[in-house]
């Protein structure tokens, strides 16, 4: 930590695109800054390709864990009756 | 292209996300393969002498078909060098560019987990637990390990994928019979005539590769011998049903009949030059040169043959086909 105040404050010459943050500042928070609240670095613009295919993967993969919970919901109400129908019988 | 947004944020436009399709994922999968291997799954399931949930036996199957392709997924990842270098597998999704090595490493184990889980859930312990060591099997030490350094690898490897109608017959009885080794057995036999079968008219792709398939380490004669041997051997042993009880008058009919066709087709590649230098294929998938045409009709009937041998067991017993042979004791 450091103990003079100067130190910590953005120099003419580290100091990142309208941001008043530091290099380090910048690569410690990938970029962003929480506490400014906006975006610092470089971003990347999807192709329309790429936003398509993402949409797409997104959607199965929704998709995959939904049935994934029926499922487990499914085989436990399942499994209970029987048990509760065995419990029953004996 | 670079653009400075009134945010102040540079953008730059394509080139850091994938583009893999839903569809890319599941060709990862290998459906066809998975498809054999639900088929025996299923074999197993209702061979086995107890009726399962109709609802939990479709869950165990589901669980076999996503454990089966969740291994092929891993397969794929780690072989993706020698995909790349193979004529028959150059157009698999990673070799393609379509999906990434981790990506698919990820989607594998993902779904192994969830398989596996969703295993024991439905059914019970053991049937969960062969399904994660067969998946283990064929990812690890099938893939990882002997596929590179051995011209046994299909032989030892060849257990992962007979233990689909095992994992089905302990999914319906929570145990493991002499019924679910026979049918394990026949599987493991079943592979190398089948798979031989196919590296001597594919043994150029291995061969560039630096797979060591019995052809390409032991020569196209060897293998062709070797060939006929384990044909004898897995014709021979498909009748163990018969003698269990497993399989009545349909399976013994099948398995004599398809045995027969079996041991005509090995016996014409164990004659023929297929694998010889030269007469291996270029151009088309699955075209060969008439040296090789043996090779090829055998492992084509090959796979017709395990279908029947299950499909018989499933007409009599999920179907009510089953008439005990005559003389043997069910």
């Amino acid at each position: 930590m450091s103990t003079n105040d100067a130190d910590d404050k953005p120099t003419a010459a580290n100091d990142g695109p309208q941001t008043g943050l530091t290099e380090a500042e910048r690569a410690d928070n990938f970029g962003f800054s929480h506490r400014e609240g906006r975006p610092t670095g470089d971003h990347v613009a999807l192709s329309p390709e790429e936003e398509k295919a993402r949409k797409h993967r997104n959607v199965y993969i929704a998709l995959s864990l939904v049935v994934f919970m029926v499922a487990i919901f499914l085989i436990t109400v399942v499994r209970l009756s029987q048990n509760i129908a065995t419990g029953a019988a004996g | 292209m670079d653009t400075l947004t009134q945010s102040g944020v540079n953008r730059t436009e394509g080139g850091a996300v994938s583009t893999a399709s839903p569809r890319d994922f599941f060709d990862l999968m290998k459906p066809r393969v998975m498809t054999l291997v639900v088929f025996t799954a299923y074999a197993g399931l209702v061979a086995a002498p107890v009726h399962a949930d109709p609802f939990l036996a479709f869950m165990s199957i589901l669980c076999v078909a996503v454990g089966a392709g969740a291994a092929g997924a891993l397969n794929m990842a780690y072989d993706a060098d020698i995909d790349a270098r193979m004529k028959r597998t150059r157009k698999r999704p990673i070799p393609r560019g379509a999906v990434s090595i981790g990506n698919a490493y990820g989607f594998g184990i993902v779904a192994a987990v969830a398989a596996v889980l969703l295993m024991a859930l439905a059914s019970n312990y053991l049937a969960a637990g062969l399904l994660a060591f067969s998946i283990f099997f064929y990812a690890v030490i099938y893939t990882m390990i002997l596929k590179r350094r051995t011209p046994q690898n299909i032989v030892i490897g060849g257990a992962a994928g007979a233990f689909p109608p095992m994992i089905g017959w302990v999914a319906a009885t929570g145990g493991i019979s002499l019924d679910a080794i026979i049918l394990f057995m026949i599987i493991f036999l079943w592979t190398p005539p089948h798979s031989w079968a196919l590296a001597l008219y594919k043994s150029g792709d291995y061969a560039a590769a630096g797979v060591p398939m019995m052809p390409v380490a032991r020569g196209a004669k060897s293998t062709r011998l070797q060939i006929l041997l384990y044909s004898v051997v897995l014709v021979v042993f498909a009748g163990a049903p018969v003698l269990t009880g497993l399989g009545g008058v349909v399976y013994a009919a099948t398995s004599l009949g398809g045995g027969a066709l079996f041991l005509l087709l090995a016996w014409r590649v164990f004659n023929s030059r297929a694998g010889e230098a030269g007469s291996a294929e270029e151009g088309a998938l699955y075209a060969v040169r008439a040296g090789d045409k043996a090779a090829r009709d055998l492992f084509a009937y090959s796979i017709g043959y395990l279908a029947a041998l299950f499909a018989a067991l499933i007409a009599e017993h999920g179907f009510g086909a089953f008439i005990a042979v005559p003389g043997v004791a069910g």
